[in-house]
């Protein structure tokens, strides 16, 4: 599969399709993550799809991917710095990771929001740093594989 | 109990594909095997024959929530394995491309350290 | 104090963090962000030793709960008492000597932003090991820790660490894997995580001999492996040497003791109980083990003339002695054992630290190749002859008082065979160190080597600095060391004839328990 040309027709027309939903679909199970299944681990590795997706269908690890997987990892580290600095708040209630934020009604989603925040951290962190691995990966192979044609 | 078993031979898969192989990426597959043999018993240990899934609806009874629920704790566990399963993953198949980089070849035959 | 524990891990994950996030624009910020970090984890290090504080942290500030008949902790508990609190202390004083040498060392690598990133993420692993409260929290820290040291071991990218590191990490998950599984089987016959509520129900009897010999099994050889005893010793001797030699000396000095000795003291002492209906078999294992690799470590590092290798194979046995130690089951053989534990790391981590400055002299590893560097490299010289004759136990240094302690605690416990090993093992280094001596830093200086001139300041004093602690740790051992260290021994196993520590251990954690 060469890198810039992506898929067929139908693929990229689905995909075209599927982008916004999924990534739609990633934001509400990270928000829902404390009343639901799923949290920032399972929407991140959603919304990290997405992306993987939108790469495969239309090609480009290379070019556009290999820019958005530099954002991909400084937002990758701001998702985990993110996460400290809310487990750091804590403190202001009483003691680390303490759920500052106060409490809501029960079964909302504002019933604990400072584990929303954390779960949208873990989102961003998650989503990115797969994306960013994908692209890593992705990209390395091409250098090995172009490599060892130059050898050839 | 034959839940059990299932996750002991997919340990012995992992094991096999360890020791045995000598292509590289066979290794990996195979630790890869045994890491999810080893979670898939973590998630065992907390079921439940016809258990609920751990999730509290609201309006439902909490004492039989609790008595009907399976455990969560080897869940999350058991997520938390994944994720750094995934780290390793990553580290491994990244490590694996390079020595196929390096020297053309995933057989740990051709290794000057790997032997062994 | 107690509030603050959880900074131990968390300075150096947002350090490790921050480095990131800084890769691209400002690549020059990466190294103070660590350094800075790592000065902070000394402050809190010694403020923790000095105010002997100890006590549970829990974060969220959950309270206890009653389940099922007893009461336990939910969530992540950090435990701090005084065992933790020293080998906080190590881990801060070794990665700030690691992290001045490699300032200037690192000049020859690309990415180093990625270097300080994951030296900061091995530093946040090692400290959450040591704090971690409950079993699953261990195996995570371990894992964070191992994860980035076989990244660092590649961090060269050449093909010996390549496949140094791929050898590494197999063997590393595996014995994760098997860790895991014994937390799992553990969780399975008791439903509790937390090692203070587990140790409490292995004591009372609630788990099966035959499920406890399987959880004994699979934990020693997981940690094991973490701690390259004997026959788990295999990837030591390539892993250790081929990683730039600060991550050697982090990896040789702190690695292998934290997620090793430390954990396995722990699990060994608190959770499984050396006193129980393992007791016996337990103390076996680890004085045949720990003779093992004393011996063996000992004899191939003879043989070696690759100087890292050389210090690889010279970890090992010196795990050996530790190993020993513990195996003794009594306060003496535990304090030896944890003091011989911090005295290697700090002359160890210093000897793979003056390797690196002699590699980057002579353009070599091998010891026949070099010669003379006395004449020409004073203060390398000073740092490698301090921190050598500490390995080799000659007094004052602090290696003479923890070899002398472990032998006398060896022969108090009636066991007089393994004691006279580990005299001879002794020996053996100290001929091992001679020859290291003799070879590399004095006799005849070769013609090629006339006119290379010392490793700058940032790279000689980390090493001068640490063989000074080893002077330093062997003078003070008689004038109130020996307190401290055995008050932290006491928090494993106390000098008694059945052991108290694990009861306080329970308290303490569950005193912590109260709604704040």
């Amino acid at each position: 599969m060469s890198d810039q040309q992506g898929m067929s027709l139908i693929v990229r027309v689905v995909t075209r399709w599927l982008f916004g939903l999924i990534l739609v679909f990633g934001l509400a199970v990270a928000l829902f993550g404390h009343l639901t299944p799923g949290g920032g681990f399972a929407g991140g590795t959603i919304v990290a799809c997405a992306f993987v997706l939108a790469i495969l269908a239309f090609g480009g690890a290379r070019g556009p991917g290999a820019t958005f997987a530099r954002w991909a990892s400084s937002l990758d580290a701001t998702g985990a710095l993110a996460f400290l600095a809310l487990a750091i708040l804590g403190y202001t209630a009483g003691a680390f990771l303490h759920q500052w934020a106060g409490k809501g009604e029960a079964f909302t989603l504002g019933s604990t929001p400072s584990i929303v925040l954390l779960n949208l951290a873990i989102l961003l962190k998650v989503g990115a740093g797969l994306f960013a691995g994908f692209i890593a990966v992705a990209l390395f192979e091409q250098t090995a594989e172009s490599g060892k044609g130059a050898d050839a | 109990m034959i839940m059990y078993a299932l996750a002991a031979v997919l340990f012995g898969v992992g094991l096999y594909g360890l020791l045995v192989k000598r292509h590289l990426l066979k290794k990996v597959l195979g630790l890869l095997i045994l890491e999810h043999a080893v979670n898939l018993f973590l998630v065992e240990v907390g079921y439940i024959e016809g258990g609920t899934p751990p999730i509290r609806i609201e309006g439902a009874d909490a004492a039989a929530f609790v008595s009907n629920a399976v455990d969560p704790v080897p869940q999350a566990l058991v997520l938390t394995s994944i994720v750094i399963g995934l780290g390793l993953a990553m580290l491994m198949v990244a490590l694996t491309l390079r020595i196929y980089e390096r020297y053309g070849s995933l057989d740990a035959n051709r290794m000057s350290e790997l032997k062994g | 104090m107690l509030d603050l524990v959880p900074l131990f891990v968390l300075i150096p994950l947002g350090a490790a963090f921050a480095c990131l996030l800084v890769k691209k624009r400002a690549p020059a910020v990466a190294p103070w962000l660590s350094l800075v970090s790592v000065v902070a984890l000394l402050g809190l290090a010694i403020a923790g030793v000095v105010q002997g504080t100890s006590g549970a942290a829990i974060a969220g500030g959950w309270s206890l709960e009653t389940h099922l008949g007893t009461s336990f902790l939910p969530g992540i508990v950090l435990v701090f008492d005084g065992l933790s609190a020293m080998f906080l202390l190590l881990v801060a004083v070794v990665s700030t000597a690691v992290l001045l040498f490699g300032l200037r060392y690192m000049d020859t690598y690309d990415g180093r932003p990625l270097y300080y990133a994951l030296l900061s993420l091995l530093i946040a692993g090692m400290n959450g090991a040591v704090l971690a409260g409950d079993l699953f929290n261990l195996y995570v820290f371990i894992e964070i820790a191992s994860i980035a040291s076989y990244a660092l071991v590649a961090f060269g990218t050449g093909g010996r660490e390549i496949e140094a590191a791929f050898k590494y990490l197999m063997l590393g998950a595996v014995a994760s894997s098997s860790i895991l599984l014994g937390i799992a089987v553990l969780y399975a016959s008791t439903g509790l995580l937390n090692m203070a509520d587990l140790g409490a129900a292995i004591a009372a009897g609630q788990v099966s001999e035959a499920t406890l010999l399987a959880v004994a099994t699979l934990f020693l050889a997981g940690l094991g492996l973490k701690a390259a005893m004997m026959p788990f010793h295999a990837w030591l001797p390539d892993a250790h040497p081929s990683a730039p030699a600060p991550i050697s000396a982090m990896l040789s000095g702190l690695l292998i003791k934290t997620l090793g000795i430390y954990a396995l003291v722990r699990v060994l002492y608190v959770v499984i109980g050396m006193d129980g209906v393992l007791g016996g078999s337990l103390q076996t294992l680890l004085l045949v083990l720990g003779c093992l690799s004393m011996v063996g470590g000992v004899l191939l590092a003879l043989g070696q003339t690759d100087l890292k290798r050389l210090l690889a194979y010279s970890s090992i046995s010196q795990m050996g002695f530790v190993l020993v130690a513990l195996g003794t089951n009594t306060w003496l053989g535990v304090a030896a054992g944890i003091y011989h534990a911090l005295n290697h790391a700090l002359f160890k981590s210093a000897l793979f630290l003056s390797a690196g400055s002699l590699e980057r002299l002579t353009g070599t590893r091998d010891i026949t190749e070099m010669g003379g560097i006395a004449r020409v490299a004073p203060a390398t010289t000073l740092g490698t002859v301090g921190a050598s004759l500490s390995i080799a136990g000659v007094p004052p240094f602090n290696g003479f008082w923890s070899k002398l302690l472990i032998l006398i605690a060896l022969f108090s416990a009636g066991l007089p065979v393994v004691g006279a090993i580990a005299a001879a093992t002794a020996v053996l280094t100290l001929v091992t160190f001679v020859k290291v001596q003799h070879k590399a830093l004095f006799g005849a200086l070769p013609e090629r080597l006339k006119d290379i001139k010392d490793v700058p300041a940032s790279m000689s004093l980390p090493v001068v600095a640490l063989a000074l602690l080893c002077l330093l740790g062997g003078l003070l051992w008689p004038l109130g060391l020996q307190d401290i260290v055995g008050d932290a021994a006491a928090s494993v196993r106390t000098d008694a004839k059945t052991n108290l520590a694990p009861e306080q251990y329970r308290t303490m954690v569950h005193s912590e328990g109260r709604q704040p």
